[in-house]
């Protein structure tokens, strides 16, 4: 039967096109491997499948609406090409999506927007703004019984059925290959200002976080970085200091941002604020960090790891006890990359070990192949999570074609 | 006589009614049970009021443990059961069924915990909105979603419909500010989603259950992001002469890079009735009024403000009034929050809630005007202008049997209007049983049978709040049937004629708030 679906590399310009490929699949029993431009393609566990299916045919801004903070686009649209329209017109995508492709070895930008979707990977500025899922308004899909599907639109609120946009944010191409999303967008942050603080402790660091984001100055940007992560920034003076950094960010209009990161200076007099960076500085900085430069270069094993903030410094703490760990805290904490030396599990039967205590998740998001092969990249379901998991999976995918093993190696 | 159909009721479980009771009772023996037909009839309906059935029997459990028994027992005899909190949904959300139970949450009522640190409020499902904001403030935190109900209504039935609010245009919905949920599935199996941290492993849940009415499982608890209060919020009062040149000042706002907290619209009727109802000073004089909030500090408040009243300016306002006190700014927002009880006063009405792209706004509130004309029928528009998410309230006589029908066409009309325009349904009352028959209106069969596979994976047996959400007549059956050339006599002309029974009713001084 295997004849009736070319095997290889698939790239259907139209939903009727992809529609076509998944009926292929379904008739032939050939499992599809789904992707953008494949920039993440060595995040998760190899794929087991017979025809590559990507979406970067299907390409192009299909509709935007600057007054209405909306923008649609096919799937396959380059992160960046979505990024340039948005500037334009002063415009962005608030959750300052982390750009994966430099730590995966590819080109800043190259990833497509339904790769950003997919994987639900958001930045800094999610604290304040909310995650890449919580601005999608629609998705047009195909599910795997070839059936062209939508759910939401593309106005702000919709609560018409239910959710299966938002839903497919974050489901990594294994419950239906999203062709068009629909994406809530902002205005561009006026002005970005940055405070620094110098050799926090991690515990001391954090604390200073969860105090800036608890006061009204709308915080848009909270960074603790080990001095061994700190030293490869491009930001000399930051770099150069040997030491922890600790960074508070403030974005508004000018006189707002000058406003606000003084009232958090006063706030955090007992942490001693040492810097405040300007405007230009800020922002350098800010989108070294989006691209995770910090994590640029090196082969080392890479985790993203989601824990409740005021527990994450004792987690780390224990954890370096064990292996030598060097973190990145964002989101006050709520978000840390870890680096680890390359051990035969890249340290994740420590790591989960300690979050089996402290509660959260972890993600092994660069490592070798080997390594990758041997070792649960996504955090291990609970049985009754596990049983949901599958039923979700079944509802839309009912025949398992899309992505097999690529989160889970047994499905 | 009402036009939806609910479903026909199984008559083995009614036989098995007293059965059902004692066991209910035997189960969960720190809930209330309410057995006796007064008692049950206090929850025949929700706010849509027009639709009632006595259910079975109404149980509210004061525990997860509980509400796991209870679901067990239904899941084991094939008893349906109707989650419900408060019971305020526009749409019929919470309409019981002859054969089943309805399961009142209102008793689960604590905050469980204030989690300063992480920002998080962990709370039983059946605390109203506004208590999270009450137990947090003194923190200086609040909670974000704020629909108009929000003293009565629920955290859970705000789960159900992933409800909004006025101020959701800068702070989000529901599902935006949620960050974890314990639910009990339908087997009675107790299940936590999320947790204390922002993001899921593996597929996240919690989008599907905001917004899924009740009908994949009953969430018990909720943990919600808490927000650091701002330090002060400022509305000011624009009118203007068009629907037209007010929907053009939003635009304008929003392309500034302006996203002011709140933007509040109100039609001419609208603005009379809240007048008369909390004298705020709207301008009585206007086709159409703002209201534009702005948050920070008082510095920053000027500053938007005069910024936002110079691209008012554009739009040649016949009124700008900047709220000079915290006083005044409740005021106006009270007449806001109030506008649909303010309305209740002096007629029934339906409420809809369709959404449309803000650009299609003039043209929207003029083919509803037609609509609701041509139905014969006085219309208010009271709505979130930010989102284009359109309240049109459509005055009716509930006493009159042949209006509901009619009101129910007029509604469907404008709804099909919405959809037509690019928008949806429903903005953030859900679908319910009242606009389950226009679903295909939006969906396509593979839409909806996608929908529905999910609902059949986690419900096999359609247990949990069926008889919403989903079609069930088919595809073709809500078709238009009425005459109408015999509407009945025709009312004077659009608006005036609302006006003028406001100024009557209420200059009476009948219940003032």
């Amino acid at each position: 039967m295997t004849a009736h679906m070319r095997l290889g590399f698939h790239a259907p310009e139209t939903d009727e096109d992809l529609s076509q490929i998944v009926l292929e699949a379904a008739e032939s029993g050939t499992p599809l491997e789904i992707m953008g431009k494949g920039t993440k393609r060595e995040l998760g566990h190899a794929v087991r499948a017979g025809a590559v299916v990507s979406t970067e045919a299907m390409s192009g801004i299909t509709l935007y609406e600057p007054t209405e903070l909306v923008m649609v686009a096919k799937t396959g649209t380059p992160l960046s090409a979505i990024e340039a329209a948005l500037a334009e017109n002063d415009q962005e995508l608030a959750c300052e999506p982390v750009d994966l492709a430099p730590v995966m070895g590819y080109a800043a930008g190259e990833g497509t927007i339904g790769g950003l979707v997919a994987t639900n990977i958001s930045g800094s500025r999610r604290i304040l703004k909310g995650a890449v899922r919580d601005h999608v308004l629609g998705i047009k899909a195909v599910n795997g019984r070839g059936e062209v599907i939508k759910s939401g639109g593309r106005v702000m609120k919709n609560v018409t059925g239910y959710d299966l946009a938002r839903t497919l944010a974050g489901s990594w191409g294994t419950l239906a290959i999203m062709s068009e999303v629909a994406l809530k967008v902002l205005p561009v942050q006026r002005e970005s200002r940055t405070l620094v603080f110098f050799g926090l402790t991690d515990q001391a660091a954090v604390e200073a976080l969860c105090i800036a984001m608890g006061t009204p100055y709308e915080v848009s940007g909270t960074l603790h970085l080990h001095a061994s992560v700190a030293a490869r920034l491009s930001d000399e003076g930051l770099a150069e200091q040997g030491a922890a950094v600790t960074l508070i960010r403030v974005e508004n209009f000018p006189a707002s941002a000058r406003y606000r990161t003084s009232r958090l200076r006063q706030a955090l007099l007992a942490y001693g604020p040492e810097l405040e960076l300007d405007p230009v500085r800020s922002k350098a900085l800010w989108d070294a960090v989006r691209s995770l430069q910090m994590f640029q270069g090196g082969g080392n094993p890479l985790w993203r790891v989601s824990t409740v903030p005021s527990r994450a410094a004792r987690f780390v703490g224990n954890l370096a006890r064990k292996i030598d760990v060097k973190a990145a805290y964002d989101w006050s904490g709520g978000l840390i990359w870890i680096e680890t030396p390359s051990l035969t599990d890249a340290g994740a039967v420590e790591i989960r070990r300690q979050l089996a205590e402290f509660g959260g998740h972890a993600t092994l998001i660069r490592s070798d192949a080997e390594t990758r092969g041997a070792t649960d990249v996504f955090q291990p379901l609970e049985p009754p999570h596990d049983i949901l998991a599958a039923k979700l999976k079944h509802a839309f995918d009912p025949l398992g074609l899309f992505n097999p093993g690529r989160l889970y190696r047994d499905r | 006589m009402s036009t939806l159909p609910l479903p026909d009721p199984d008559r083995a479980v009614l036989a098995r009614r007293n059965d059902v009771v004692k066991q209910l009772k035997k189960l969960a023996p720190q809930a209330v049970l309410i057995a006796d037909v007064e008692g049950r009839r206090t929850f025949e309906a929700d706010a849509l009021a027009a639709y009632r059935r006595l259910p079975l029997a109404v149980v509210l459990p004061v525990s997860t443990e509980e509400v796991s028994a209870i679901l067990r027992f239904c899941y084991e005899n094939h008893v349906k059961v109707v989650p419900r909190g408060a019971g305020t949904s526009l749409c019929g959300g919470a309409t019981p069924l002859e054969d089943a139970i309805v399961l009142c949450l209102s008793r689960m009522n604590k905050v469980l915990e204030i989690d300063a640190a992480n920002r998080v409020a962990r709370v039983e499902a059946g605390i109203t909105n506004i208590a999270i904001t009450q137990a947090a403030a003194s923190q200086g935190f609040f909670y974000a979603p704020d629909p108009s109900s929000q003293i009565a209504c629920t955290v859970g039935g705000n789960i159900a419909t992933n409800s909004g609010g006025a101020h959701c245009l800068k702070y989000g919905v529901t599902v935006n500010n949620l960050l974890g949920v314990r639910m009990v599935m339908v087997g009675g199996e107790i299940i936590d989603f999320g947790g204390h941290h922002l993001d899921s492993p593996n597929y996240d849940f919690l989008p599907l259950i905001a917004g899924s009415e009740g009908q994949l499982g009953v969430v018990t608890e909720a943990s919600v992001r808490l927000l650091a209060a701002p330090e002060g919020a400022r509305p000011v009062l624009i009118g203007f002469d068009s629907a037209k040149a007010a929907a053009s000042c939003v635009a304008a706002i929003i392309a500034s890079g302006i996203v002011p907290v709140a933007i509040e619209f109100m039609d001419r009727p609208a603005i009379h009735v809240c007048e008369h109802f909390v004298p705020a000073g709207y301008p009585l004089d206007a086709e159409a009024a703002l209201i534009v909030e702005v948050e920070g500090s008082e510095d920053e408040i000027e500053y938007l403000l005069e910024k936002i009243e110079d691209i008012a300016r554009d739009y040649d306002p016949i009124s700008m009034r900047r709220s000079q006190s915290d006083e005044e700014s409740a005021a106006i927002w009270k007449g806001r929050k109030a506008a649909f009880g303010a309305i209740g006063q002096i007629s029934d009405y339906m409420c809809m809630d369709g959404v449309i792209p803000l650009s299609a706004l003039p043209q929207a509130l003029e083919a509803i005007s037609l609509i609701c004309r041509k139905y014969r029928f006085d219309v208010a528009n009271i709505f979130h202008a930010g989102d284009g998410n359109l309240h049109p309230l459509i005055l009716y006589d509930a006493n009159d049997p042949g209006q509901l029908e009619r009101v129910e066409l007029c509604g469907a009309e404008i709804l099909k209007l919405c959809v037509e325009l690019g928008g949806c349904l429903t903005g953030e009352h859900g679908v319910g049983i009242e606009k389950r028959e226009l679903m295909y209106e939006q969906f396509t069969d593979e839409d909806i049978d996608q929908q529905v596979r999910i609902k059949e994976e986690l419900d096999p047996s359609w247990l949990l709040n069926s008889g919403k959400v989903f079609p069930i007549l088919g595809r073709d059956a809500l078709k238009m049937t009425i005459d109408l050339t015999n509407l009945g006599a025709a009312p004077p002309g659009p608006g005036e004629d609302l006006e003028t029974t406001a100024e009557a009713v209420l200059v009476e001084g009948e219940e003032r708030p």
